[in-house]
């Protein structure tokens, strides 16, 4: 394996890490707090896709404008599972939460082979994001594969200041350990729950973007597997830690590209390499890499 | 300050608070007793906002403002509206540190020189907490946990404190502490509901005192009637 070669692989790893990173966060933010697995994330994360190819190829809007569009969009959709199939739910049982998850995810993939037909079409990418940049030792990079592990990195970064450094993120921390006693000192709830489903669609729309320049089509179901990998990467790094999503994500990434990209002939076994992943992590340390074991209650 | 009409809770079939009307003049401590599972837990949880009620009616007025039906206020509307609890079990966040268990305390403020400077208060009415200021809530003692809790109901300036069971599983010493600093925190103006099992230290501080038996009070006066109270004694007092 030539030098090029290797840094092309580990910058796709990378990239492909980060963008199951970006969508992971979005459920380890809701099962941290509901204990919730939202099944419609990696829809909501295909819709921010189908939203900025849209905005930009079919209503030909400038990419800037249609990006912002884009994730403004898939967060109001976001926003609106909570308040529709989630919300009114609050109170009961956690399995029909779980159920609802399914059904939304189930209509918004049909939902769009209905309005947006079950075609699959191709995203135009812009030019500049593919032009390659040559390095020493004749090694080629293209922009898009180092903008979107920085992307990532910049937002978790800034999801991590909010979560930390801001009122808002305080009670988010408080709701995940005690929702009720959150509540009791006057923190609106449902307006904190909120927050991070916008938070965490916003973050799956610019996945979604970045999702459909680099691998450039969209089509219904592509939020799919996506989807189940990034909430395998969850489980990973610790269902609930927020740096824990970023790592198992990326190191999901490293795994299926690298393992394809020495072992040529295992490529056909691409897509099984997260679940077995997943069944070594549950064996061995079901709490994932970050997660704590949650202390009790005190 | 506060009063209670006729309140009714059900949990499914169970009718755990019946008829419960009791009232709260400003600047007392009263307090309200009785065994396990009598409904006190119920009644203040209820005037918090965090049970449902059946029935009946919970009248509040605010610090120089018109008596109000809370019955169906949003909880973070009636901690704006000056009324804070320190829940049974302390229920201090594990992962979060002493300070910003106090900060979410002041949620509902936002003048952050006055946070700081009741953060200060605090600190000075439990010294302790001021040493663990970055440690997490999980790593204090129940005491700490304790004066953490009541120092976060402190931190949104309520006007109506309500602690429920502000002693249960403290060393005896500390119970003292925890009920000196009850009554200093009422001289220096606010309105005390108390919900205890320790009864003798409870009606010993209290201006009024209510006992609820299985759901309904049977017997309320002064704290002092109350402790000279043969059956109050015999019942709740160990003769």
């Amino acid at each position: 394996m030539t030098l090029n070669i290797f840094v092309q692989h580990f910058v796709n790893a990378l990239s492909l890490g980060s963008l199951y990173g970006l969508i992971s966060i979005g459920y380890t933010m809701v099962y941290g707090i509901l204990r919730l697995i939202n099944f419609a994330h990696g829809d909501i994360f295909m819709l921010g896709a189908y939203f900025v190819f849209f905005a930009t190829i079919v209503y030909k809007l400038n990419w800037i404008l249609g990006v912002i569009i884009a994730i403004a969009a898939t967060t109001i959709c976001g926003l609106l599972v909570d308040r529709i199939a989630y919300r009114p739910l609050r109170q009961a049982p956690r399995i029909s939460a779980l159920i609802s998850a399914i059904g939304v995810s189930f209509f918004i993939e049909n939902f769009a082979v209905v309005v947006f037909t079950g075609m699959p079409r191709p995203v135009v990418q812009p030019k500049i994001l593919m032009k390659p940049i040559i390095l020493p030792n004749k090694v080629r990079l293209i922009p898009l594969g180092i903008l979107v592990p920085v992307v990532a990195f910049i937002l978790v970064a800034a999801l991590l200041w909010l979560l930390y450094k801001t009122k808002p993120g305080l009670a988010m921390r408080a709701i995940s350990f005690d929702i009720e006693t959150t509540r009791m000192l006057g923190v609106d709830v449902n307006k904190i729950i909120a927050l991070a489903f916008g938070l965490g669609s916003a973050l799956a729309a610019v996945a979604g973007i970045l999702w459909a320049l680099r691998y450039p089509r969209v089509e219904p179901f592509m939020g799919m597997t996506p989807g189940i990998k990034a909430f395998i990467a969850a489980v990973f790094g610790g269902i609930g830690s927020i740096p824990g999503a970023m790592i198992g994500g990326i190191i999901l990434g490293f795994v299926e590209i690298m393992s394809v990209a020495f072992f040529p002939n295992l490529s056909g076994y691409k897509d099984a390499f997260a679940f077995f992943l997943l069944i070594v992590i549950l064996l061995f340390k079901p709490t994932g890499i970050l997660g704590s074991k949650i202390e009790d209650k005190i | 300050m506060l009063k209670i009409n006729d309140l009714n809770i059900f949990y499914g079939a169970i009718h755990a608070v019946r008829n419960v009307s009791l009232e709260i003049q400003q600047g007392d401590i009263v307090t309200l007793i009785g065994a396990n599972g009598a409904g006190k837990s119920s009644v203040i949880r209820s005037i918090m906002g965090l049970v449902k009620i059946n029935s009946g009616e919970i009248i509040y007025t605010p610090k120089n403002g018109k008596p109000v039906n809370i019955s169906n206020m949003p909880v973070e509307n009636r901690v704006k509206s000056g009324i804070a609890l320190s829940p049974e079990g302390r229920r201090i966040l594990p992962q979060l540190t002493v300070e910003e268990n106090l900060k979410l305390g002041a949620y509902i403020r936002n003048d952050v020189s006055g946070i700081l400077s009741d953060i200060d208060y605090v600190y000075t009415l439990f010294p302790r907490l001021k040493e663990r200021r970055k440690q997490k809530g999980s790593t204090l003692s129940g005491g700490e946990q304790q004066m953490l809790a009541l120092g976060r109901a402190l931190m949104s300036r309520p006007d109506l404190l309500m602690l429920d069971e502000p002693s249960l599983g403290l060393a005896p010493i500390l119970v003292d502490e925890v009920f000196e600093i009850i009554r200093e925190i009422n001289s220096q103006g606010k309105t005390i509901l108390l919900v205890e099992q320790n009864a003798w230290a409870a009606l010993k501080i209290a201006k009024r005192a209510y006992v609820l038996e299985t759901g309904s009070i049977n017997i309320s006066g002064t704290g002092q009637e109350l402790l000279n109270d043969p059956k109050i004694r015999a019942a709740y007092l160990g003769g």
